[in-house]
């Protein structure tokens, strides 16, 4: 047995921008166990919701997270909407699914440019980041917003798109896919990628199950689970199928999201050909009484919101797991045996937010 | 579409009800609290087939209820959680973080007395 000493990593590192500790107990370089430390920002937005109306809330959800911000908005705007039974115009619907592929484009995008950062390849890592600036455009120009959109709320959507904006959209995702091809091959075919990031921090199906692991992490193990085919928002009218791989590793991590990049770009194409007519807002009256589950697919996989009225307009409780959260403990279990070099690129493999994480 | 069903349950009752889940296949998705009148509601939310199963259990004030993370490991983390933002006495947590999960300027933050 080797020589045992405790490492600190994080909160602070040059190569992870989210605010984690993780203890890391090593023998000579390797990873025998890490223990998690979070709660650097934890800012109490749960608690909020008892201090602003529940209208008032919806742009305080979008602040969960500077990524996934409009996916949190849809989020607490699909669970009030069951608990008030509003039905929302099927335009909204599209648009909406709209925005939230490409919220998954901008996520994925930004994490492989992050992930090409972790091991060096800072080429890499601006191409990709240029390429997200596209797909800022867009948000910029159909919400106003680049970060935080506020355009999703309860009833529907706030502005419309016309269809001559929506037909550029679709040219643009022509070209988009091109220039995105030559940037995925290098991820996929690049022998330095390859050499970090195959057979690294490997979790097995049966781990990924019983650790509760979601999104990519989970699919990347095998199992066959995306909140989307529960047909939430247009989902049940769009034809699409879950990407699965099976090594579980970082690559097939990485191979599951590139190849998601494909499906949204095909998503975001299918809404825009079948986008119906009609309006895209609802009003309503009353406040909401009740409570209900909502689960949705983000790009980091299935978050769970839970939301309990009491007929009054602030709520008693906004719950939010957050996928980071989930896909902690199968992190603890992907660096077990692991090479301390390696665990900046295994930690990056789960895409952490922590600012979602704590909320 | 995903289904919803919430089963209320006895504290005395939860490993058994949390043993025959695990049993059926259904994983693990999070553990939620919330406040019930004067009381806490612990909610342990699980899919299976997009289906989701909510365990809820009352925990009248200053109540103990046993970890489940024995049966579902990422447990740890939740019970670690409603420990420190709620007050709850959570028994036998396989990693006990002893009230230094989140950096917190105030106790049991969701659950304060000036909030009742």
């Amino acid at each position: 047995m080797g020589n045992r000493t405790v490492i600190p990593f994080g909160p602070q590192h040059p190569v992870l921008p989210e605010p984690i500790h993780l203890d890391l107990v090593l023998e000579d370089e390797t990873v025998i166990e890490a223990v998690p430390q979070i709660g650097y920002i934890h800012r109490g937005l749960e608690k909020f919701v008892e201090k602003k109306d529940f209208k008032q809330y919806m742009f305080v959800a979008e602040r969960i997270c500077g990524i996934c911000s409009f996916m949190h908005g849809l989020g607490y705007c699909i669970s009030l909407e069951n608990i008030m039974g509003i039905e929302v115009p099927a335009r909204a619907d599209f648009l909406r699914t709209m925005w939230t592929e490409f919220s998954r484009i901008h996520s994925h995008i930004l994490w492989l440019g992050l992930l090409a950062d972790s091991f060096g390849f800072e080429s890499l890592f601006m191409h990709c980041w240029r390429l997200r600036e596209q797909i800022l455009d867009i948000f910029e120009e159909t919400t106003g917003g680049r970060v935080i959109f506020s355009v999703c709320d309860i009833g529907g959507v706030r502005k419309d798109v016309s269809n001559e904006t929506l037909k550029k959209i679709h040219d643009i995702m022509v070209s988009f896919e091109k220039e995105l091809r030559e940037i995925t091959d290098v991820f996929e075919k690049d022998s330095s990628v390859k050499h970090r990031t195959v057979s690294v921090g490997v979790l097995s199906k049966g781990m990924a199950f019983d650790l509760g692991a979601a999104g990519p992490v989970a699919r990347a193990s095998g199992i066959e689970i995306d909140l989307r085919k529960t047909g939430y928002a247009a989902y049940d009218k769009l034809k699409f199928e879950p990407i699965i791989e099976t090594a579980g590793d970082c690559y097939a991590r990485t191979v599951v999201r590139i190849k998601e990049l494909y499906q949204s770009i095909d998503l975001i194409k299918q809404c825009i050909e079948l986008m119906p007519e009609g309006e895209v807002k609802v009003s309503y009256k009353g406040n909401p009484d009740g409570e209900t589950y909502t689960r949705l697919e983000q790009p980091r996989g299935e978050v769970l919101y839970y939301a309990k009225a009491n007929g009054s307009k602030f709520l008693d409780r906004y719950r939010v797991r957050t996928p980071t959260f989930a896909n902690l403990a199968p992190l603890l279990e992907m660096l077990k045996g692991c090479s301390l070099a390696d665990v900046p690129v295994i930690v990056l493999s789960i895409d952490p937010c922590i600012s979602c994480t704590e909320r | 579409m995903q289904q919803q069903t919430v089963k209320k349950i006895a504290p005395e009752n939860l490993l058994s009800e949390v043993s025959t889940i695990k049993n059926n296949g259904y994983r693990f998705v999070a553990i939620s609290c919330t406040k019930n009148g004067d009381d806490l509601a612990i909610v342990y939310s699980f899919d299976k087939d997009y289906d989701l199963l909510n365990l809820q259990l009352a925990a009248p004030g200053n109540s103990e209820v046993d970890s489940i993370s024995c049966y579902f490991v990422p447990a740890f983390l939740y019970e670690n959680e409603i420990k420190e933002l709620f007050g709850i006495k959570v028994n036998n947590i396989l990693l006990d973080y002893n009230d230094n999960f989140y950096k917190k300027a105030k106790s049991t933050p969701f659950n304060m007395k000036e909030d009742k």
